[in-house]
């Protein structure tokens, strides 16, 4: 078998996704390879170059591929497509965004979100946002697969001495172009690469509050996250939504502070290793789910739980 | 401008879907069923453009059982002004579903397919992309904004660190995020209207597309059960079970 691991990166270095997904690759074993498509994304083939497990980077360079749009990555993967059995992508924006772009050129089935690999041919997925698992097997001579990251456990990113080789790039297909980006700055951890987060709800009651998670944060080195209906309701931008449509997020540590708990929510964050809730209602549904819940006043709690981090 | 929608019957969001003890899938039997929500996303974005007068007819378009009639009807009742349901038993996977849209777009010709990014039963997050690459269309996934002027289209798109702003020429593929817009409620009397709106019905052999099933689901299970409900008694409870029991801080 051979593997082609589409690498998700911003040119200059590898998005932690990518490291899952070779490792998600090296569970269905093979030969695996690396395409590193961007403009100006010499250290990101580098970065990849470097992976554990990996036999060979390929590093397609060019101005049509700095914005990464689906037309053009398509257009440049559908052509390799014929040396691999499995081609893979995260499962995140930039994944679901190609992917099944890929493989209807190829007219073969795509398989999203898998967690887990039970034979090359089979992979288990979750559907109705987690509250089922079902187990697929593909019928198509070639796999294109979505993997979850929180799934699988990062590769190593150290260790590897692949062999870089370059790409001629297809001619720019023309037909959508990237005109601006306007991204969240923070210097805080990316959520779905932390190891801890805190997200707020409802309960946060207006956006200024999240102030406090941030000083929280800065104690624990974590990202912040939010529910839809804190979204919704203005208080943070929508790049912060954990759940079934939101960020699949499995830190150590997720610390859901006035969050009631929807099916939708859980979907995105039950993963996670240890739980904590802090609710004044001592009904809501996220205690069920949390290893430390602690019902109170999040407006005291959370001062007073900053304090004690010191 | 024509408009294709296209939307799909699913359990509703607020029902727990429960999962067959013989493991062959979850229970439909009995369970409310409604449109998609990121559909009616769809739904309401081609109705506002049509109330801009940029979209002139909104065609609403399913595949799957008879009882997806219901799903169209909604459709219909939010503005929709006919609709089309390509009626079959088959489980039909994306792949399958582009292919008939496919289909339905050569008939129809629109200008611009707009659909949820995806469904909330099978979270596939596929139909979109599929159709666009097999049209050779461009597509803006995730949209939580959209303009359409002298035969282009701007989108802004939902990405994981932020937003995108997409242009393309049309024709075009647009599929929705949650906060594009916030969808309306079917009237009664414009629910009642929808019941004569006309809706044809289509089988997949008539089109010439292969639906055959690509992907065998060899069994569905619950997942393993979260072990929560534990509750400490303050913050220093909490802090020390973080420190010394769990340690993750």
């Amino acid at each position: 078998m051979s593997i082609l691991v589409i690498a998700e990166h911003d040119h200059r270095a590898l998005k932690s996704a990518t490291l899952n997904t070779v490792a998600a690759a090296q569970k269905i074993g093979g030969d695996i390879h690396v395409l590193v498509a961007g403009h100006g994304a010499s250290d990101a083939a580098q970065a990849a170059s470097k992976l554990a497990g990996v036999a060979k980077v390929l590093h397609a360079d060019a101005p049509q591929l700095g914005s990464q749009t689906a037309e053009n990555v398509a257009g440049l993967v559908t052509p390799l497509a014929g040396a691999y059995t499995h081609i893979l992508l995260p499962a995140t924006g930039f994944g679901k965004n190609i992917a099944p772009r890929i493989a209807a050129l190829l007219d073969v089935a795509q398989i999203s979100d898998i967690i887990d690999v039970v034979s090359p041919d089979t992979f288990v997925r979750p559907i109705y946002a987690g509250n089922a698992f079902a187990t697929v097997q593909s019928k198509d001579g070639k796999k294109v697969i979505t993997v979850r990251t929180t799934g699988f456990d990062a590769a190593a990113a150290t260790g590897g001495t692949a062999p870089i080789e370059s790409l001629a790039t297809p001619a720019d297909a023309g037909m959508a172009q990237v005109t601006g980006q306007d991204l969240t700055q923070s210097d805080r951890p990316e959520l779905t690469s932390a190891r801890v987060i805190i997200s707020g709800g409802r309960g946060m009651q207006k956006g200024e509050n999240f102030k406090m998670l941030e000083a929280l944060a800065d104690k624990l080195n974590a990202a912040i996250g939010a529910s839809r209906a804190a979204v919704d309701a203005g208080y943070v931008p929508s790049d912060y939504q954990v759940g079934q449509t939101g960020k699949i997020v499995a830190p150590d540590l997720y610390i859901a502070v006035g969050i009631s708990g929807a099916i939708q929510h859980l979907a995105g964050m039950k993963d996670s290793k240890v739980i904590v809730a802090i609710n004044k209602d001592a009904e809501a549904p996220i205690f069920q789910i949390a290893d430390y819940g602690l019902v109170g006043d999040l407006f005291e709690i959370i001062p007073a739980l900053t304090a004690e981090l010191g | 401008m024509k408009v294709l929608v296209p939307v799909k019957r699913v359990i509703d969001f607020n029902v727990k879907v429960r999962v067959k003890p013989d493991g062959s899938g979850v229970d439909t039997a009995n369970v409310k069923m409604s449109m998609n929500p990121f559909d009616g996303i769809a739904v309401e974005e081609a109705v506002r453009l049509k109330e801009k007068s940029i979209a002139t007819e909104i065609v609403a378009i399913t595949c799957g059982i008879t009882a997806c009639q219901e799903t169209l009807r909604t459709a219909l009742a939010l503005g929709a002004d006919r609709a089309i349901l390509i009626e079959t038993g088959v489980d039909l996977q994306p792949l399958a579903v582009a292919k008939l849209l496919k289909a339905i777009v050569g008939r129809e010709s629109p200008q611009l397919v707009i659909l949820g990014k995806q469904a909330i039963d099978d979270d596939a997050n596929q139909v979109g992309q599929m159709l666009a690459a097999l049209l050779g269309w461009p597509q803006a996934t995730f949209a939580s904004k959209v303009d359409i002027a002298d035969g282009r289209a701007t989108v802004k798109r939902e990405i994981d660190g932020g937003l995108e702003t997409v242009e393309m020429n049309l024709p075009a593929v647009i599929t929705t995020d949650l906060r594009l817009n916030e969808p309306r409620y079917a009237t009664l009397p414009n629910i009642m209207k929808a019941k004569k709106k006309p809706l044809e019905v289509i089988k997949p052999d008539a089109l010439g597309v292969d639906v055959t099933p690509r992907l065998a689901t060899l069994k569905v299970v619950e997942p393993p059960k979260r072990k929560g409900g534990g509750k400490v008694a303050d913050v220093k409870e909490l802090v020390s079970k973080l420190r010394n029991e769990a340690k993750v801080i």
